[in-house]
């Protein structure tokens, strides 16, 4: 029985608070394949099922063996005997009757005999517990068929997550640290003409202790330049003394004590941030200076129009700064004072906008589409998140399993530190290895624990020499490797579940920032690293070791 | 240290280590198991290996503690909750107690996946266990619809671990008093078997955290208080005669006029009720518009006024996980366990931080120190308690001090029981000296925040 859309609203409340009413939608537009009902699986899938994705196709061609239900809370008993997809396919649709459960009884590598654009319709593929053959045939598919590839894998306790999708763009990113755009430093002529309306010295008490922040830095700064040839503050001791130049402006009672106006606190405090200079950030720089940028085509995708189309804006109308945000943060001052000033930014940002509209029209009468294909609110959003735009590219799996392509200098780096998670990368790498020479993992059954040690080493040292790695594996971990045979402890594949679910939300919902494109988590040290395992001719010379440098609290 | 070797579990070495098979060494448990059931995890009880915890022994008897003997509680079963409780199902535990006082409501649905639209209403600790026990055979989850201030001593001492998973600072720092109550000292030295590891989770939308307490011994909740900054709240004047945001205009509404206007007569406003949510929302479009203020939504309305936090079922699975396997190398010595908080962030990529938060020397709540309190004689008791609501590393909610004078336990401010409030408010304005206290004096706190009394120690400055 689906919900109706006011039960739909209570049900989502949460969520909608984070990614709002339009992401709920891409989400239900949404078909999701899950291939392989293993633990991992089926808790990837409940976090999406929960959230209300449209559909879901799990393809599985195993049976439930007794192992399977003892991990796994989508499996019952019962389910034992029983076509895997099927089983658990039962369980998750009770999660969520707004969502469309189905299943294949089949393989991936048969599908894939059978009909080769099987896997073409999902909006993301989610690839579970993969031999290595299995897995390179598929991401050549997804690649070609730009087809997002989310490949998972939990073994023993490490997880594995891997990324595959050749352009991913993000307009809502929501930053958590975002610095203001205030254009202080360069303030626009309706900016201007607003603090020209105010005159410190002449105003009420009430007035003065009620004027925001903004307003005080800019009059000062005004003061400033005037008397430093046009330079603003510049290094520490120029900031101190335009901090205490403000602070001599708080008016002082009778008896020459400054008053109690937290306006004025308010402003000494920001005048660090208030001063940086206004910048278009490198990151966007570098997308205005990319390919699909400089190339519009009648293909081109609505996010390389519109960051076109504010390039023009830049270059034209906004005189080298991107569209103003329009936002200002809360600041103490009087209820009329604050509106109006907010309004000041948000009329220009509606201006910009306008302007942006206009480039975004005429690019798209150039490749011959209706100006109506990008509505105006979407352009708005990206005027507004302008700053914020990110685009994940991640390299397919083909390149990273080549021996011309794989990058030996991040793995080799990463290897000095004694406690990178690369060594985990690499013994998984080697753990697949194992499977094929001997279709089968190391160390399922107790008695083949030692004799695999060796077997799992020279499969190690083949995978190194192969790839001409250089670098050391201590027998600790091949032996671990071996201890674990293959098990899913189902704690670890809930952690992978939690964290796959939401990087396939990212994808589908293009908010927030996926990462690039390697993770992996021990559950022994409670750790992670995402490592990007980038091209020869990318960026960054070493691999990212975390996504963010930044203490989240 | 090595938990439980004192306490049930008995440590045997594994007689033959070259079985044939894994698996399938006697179904011990009856009925209820099957072939491979536990496969997964008994890799990790039954074999030795080079990142073990250093008194790890590989044994059949871990499987059976797990199984048969280890108990557990749970705090909560609401996000992290239900992810607990599968977890800790599912990696073996099966005596297994959870305390929530809450029943379901729709907004739980998106994520607290043992709720169904037809358990709308019920306590969420009965659905809770009555899904785990019929989906997990053999696992005996019992529920407690309460408090966790209605649960005395006895209740807490019989678990051998408590994992949280709550959604609020005033109940963890509760939680953590309780077990470090719980602690027996022989001649200062602490008594290991006194120890109950607790395992704290908290989400909030895309973050959260896991720490391992063992209290007395490691960083506990209020040492740390820190870290949780206290919950900042508008100004009364801005909300009063100078709003500038939506946020303002729905607590003008909220606090101002709903007490005036009595809307539902002598009803408090329920956050839960539409018709309260509505009325507040109305006023606050009207507030707004005199203000040409924009953005005051239906939506927005009901999170300032019942305080919203966003939550996705991915972030409880995460960090609940993260919990259970702490959980797990606990109970089972089969690894270190973390030590001793680990932070969680995936607005960008995927973030993890895992550091050792440190005990504070003189904390309020582990230490066994008295707290230093420092005043002038001069000083108004009114301002003793602000320090003790307002101080970062106190963050008491509504303090109650008593104090011995002349050999009579006397209260000295209680704001709790009406009567008492009256009857001692005068006392705030009186001066330390003038309520007789004198310099060494030590009063006693209690609080909301913890279920002992915290012991202070009057320190006169000049």
């Amino acid at each position: 029985m689906a919900s109706t859309k006011a039960s739909k609203e209570q049900k989502y409340d949460r969520q909608l608070r984070l990614w709002g009413d339009h992401g709920q939608e891409t989400l239900e537009n949404a078909h999701v394949c899950l291939i392989n009902a293993t633990a991992t699986g089926t808790e990837i899938l409940k976090n999406l099922v929960l959230p209300g994705i449209g559909a879901f196709t799990i393809v599985d061609g195993h049976t439930v063996t007794g192992e399977d239900a003892g991990n796994n809370f989508f499996l019952s008993k019962d389910s034992i005997g029983k076509n895997r997809a099927q089983a658990a396919t039962e369980h998750l649709q009770e999660l969520n009757s707004d969502v469309s459960g189905n299943f294949v009884e089949e393989g991936p590598d048969k599908l894939l005999d059978n009909d080769s654009e099987f896997f073409h319709r999902f909006t993301i593929v989610i690839g579970v517990q993969l031999p290595e053959s299995t897995c390179l045939r598929l991401g050549s598919v997804l690649w070609s068929a730009s087809v997002p590839f989310l490949v998972c894998k939990t073994y023993g306790l490490i997880g594995y997550m891997r990324l595959v999708v050749q352009e991913h763009t993000v307009i809502e990113s929501h930053p958590d640290n975002a610095l203001e755009d205030l254009r202080l430093d360069q303030p626009y002529a309706e900016f201007q003409n607003h603090i020209k309306s105010y005159d410190l010295d002449s105003m009420e008490k009430k007035d003065h202790s009620h004027t925001p922040w903004i307003i005080i830095v800019a009059k000062y700064l005004e003061k400033w330049l005037s008397e430093h040839n046009g330079q603003p503050p510049k290094n520490y001791k120029e900031k101190e003394a335009f901090r205490q130049l403000i602070r001599e402006g708080i008016r002082k009672n009778e008896n020459g004590v400054p008053e109690d106006e937290e306006n004025f606190e308010e402003a000494i405090k920001n005048v660090n941030t208030a001063l940086n200079p206004t910048k278009i950030p490198s990151a966007v720089e570098d997308l205005f200076n990319s390919e699909q940028c400089k190339n519009i085509t009648a293909q081109s995708p609505c996010f390389w129009v519109m960051l076109r189309a504010v390039k023009e804006f830049v270059h034209n109308e906004g005189n080298g700064s991107l569209p103003v945000r329009g936002t200002i943060p809360d600041m103490i001052a009087d209820s009329q004072k604050f509106i109006n000033l907010q309004n000041v930014y948000r009329e220009k940002a509606m201006q910009d906008a306008a302007a942006v509209s206009k480039h975004v029209e005429s690019l798209l009468q150039s490749v011959g589409k209706p100006a109506e294909s990008i509505p105006e609110k979407d352009i708005k959003l990206f005027c507004k998140n302008a700053s914020f735009l990110r685009v994940v590219r991640c390299r397919s799996l083909a390149e990273e399993y080549s021996v011309d392509t794989v990058n030996k200098d991040e793995i080799t780096s990463c290897m000095d530190s004694p406690d990178s998670e690369m060594v985990f990368y690499l013994m998984l790498r080697a753990v697949d290895r194992f499977y094929q020479q001997h279709s089968r993992y190391p160390g399922v059954y107790n008695y083949q624990v030692e004799e695999d040690i060796s077997k799992l080493k020279a499969c190690v040292n083949s995978l190194l020499q192969e790839y001409s790695l250089n670098v050391n594996i201590k027998d600790d971990y091949i032996h671990e490797f071996c201890r674990y045979g293959a098990a899913e402890p189902h704690t670890v594949s809930a952690f992978l579940g939690g964290s796959a679910a939401q990087e396939a939300i990212k994808i589908i919902s293009h908010q927030f920032v996926p990462f690039n494109n390697t993770f992996i988590y021990n559950a022994m040290s409670q750790t992670s690293a995402t490592l990007r395992l980038l091209e020869l001719n990318g960026n960054l010379p070493f691999a990212d070791l975390f996504s963010s440098p930044n203490l989240p609290m | 240290v090595l938990f439980f070797s004192s306490r049930e579990k008995k440590r045997r070495r594994i007689e033959d280590l070259t079985e044939k098979m894994a698996v399938d060494s006697g179904h011990r448990d009856g009925g209820c198991d099957w072939d491979g059931r536990w496969n997964h995890v008994k890799k990790f009880l039954e074999r030795p290996g080079p990142f073990t915890h250093p008194d790890f022994e590989p044994s059949t008897e871990s499987l059976q503690f797990l199984l048969e003997t280890c108990k557990i509680l749970v705090i909560g079963a609401g996000g992290l909750g239900c992810e607990l409780l599968k977890n800790l199902a599912l990696s073996g535990f099966r005596l297994i107690h959870v305390v929530d006082m809450d029943t379901i409501d729709p907004s739980n649905l998106n994520r607290q996946f043992l709720f169904r639209p037809n358990d709308v209403g019920r306590p969420k600790a009965d659905v809770a266990a009555d899904f785990i026990n019929s989906r997990v055979p053999g696992c005996k989850v019992v529920p407690h619809f309460k408090k966790i201030q209605d649960c005395d001593e006895s209740f807490y001492r019989q678990f051998h671990i408590i994992v949280c998973g709550l959604d609020s600072i005033i109940a963890r720092r509760w939680m953590n008093g309780m077990l470090i109550s719980l602690l027996s000292y022989e001649d200062g030295v602490l008594d290991p078997s006194s120890i109950i590891p607790l395992i704290d989770g908290g989400t909030e939308g895309f973050k959260g955290n896991a720490r391992v307490i063992l209290p007395g011994m490691t960083a506990c909740i209020d040492c740390t208080l820190e870290l949780y900054p206290p919950q900042i709240n508008f100004p009364m004047c801005t909300i009063a005669s100078m709003p500038r945001l939506p946020e303002h205009c729905i607590e003008y509404a909220r606090i101002l006029q709903w007490p005036k206007e009595k809307p539902f007569g002598e009803t408090s406003l329920d956050g839960d009720n539409p018709e309260h949510i509505q009325w507040v929302f109305e006023r606050s479009k009207e507030r707004a518009a005199e203000f040409n203020i924009t953005g005051v939504t239906y939506r927005l309305t009901q999170g300032v006024v019942k305080r919203i936090i966003p939550a996705v079922a991915s972030t409880n699975a995460v960090i609940a996980a993260a919990c259970a396997t702490e959980v797990f190398k606990i109970a089972t010595s089969a690894y270190i366990p973390l030590n001793n908080y680990m932070v969680f962030n995936d607005v960008d990529g995927l973030y993890t931080y895992t550091f050792e938060a440190e005990r504070k020397e003189n904390c309020s709540a582990c230490s066994q120190v008295p707290q230093d309190l420092q005043f002038p004689p001069s000083a108004k008791l009114q301002e003793v308690l602000e320090y003790l609501t307002e101080n970062a590393s106190l963050q008491m909610k509504s303090p109650a001090i008593t104090t011995t004078l002349e050999g009579k336990n006397k209260t000295l401010y209680l704001q709790s029981v009406k009567s008492i409030e009256e009857r001692t408010r005068p006392n705030l304005c009186k001066t330390l000296k003038e309520l007789g206290l004198s310099d060494g004096q030590e009063l006693a706190v209690a609080d909301i925040t913890t279920p002992q009394t915290v012991l202070f120690k009057l320190n006169f400055t000049a």
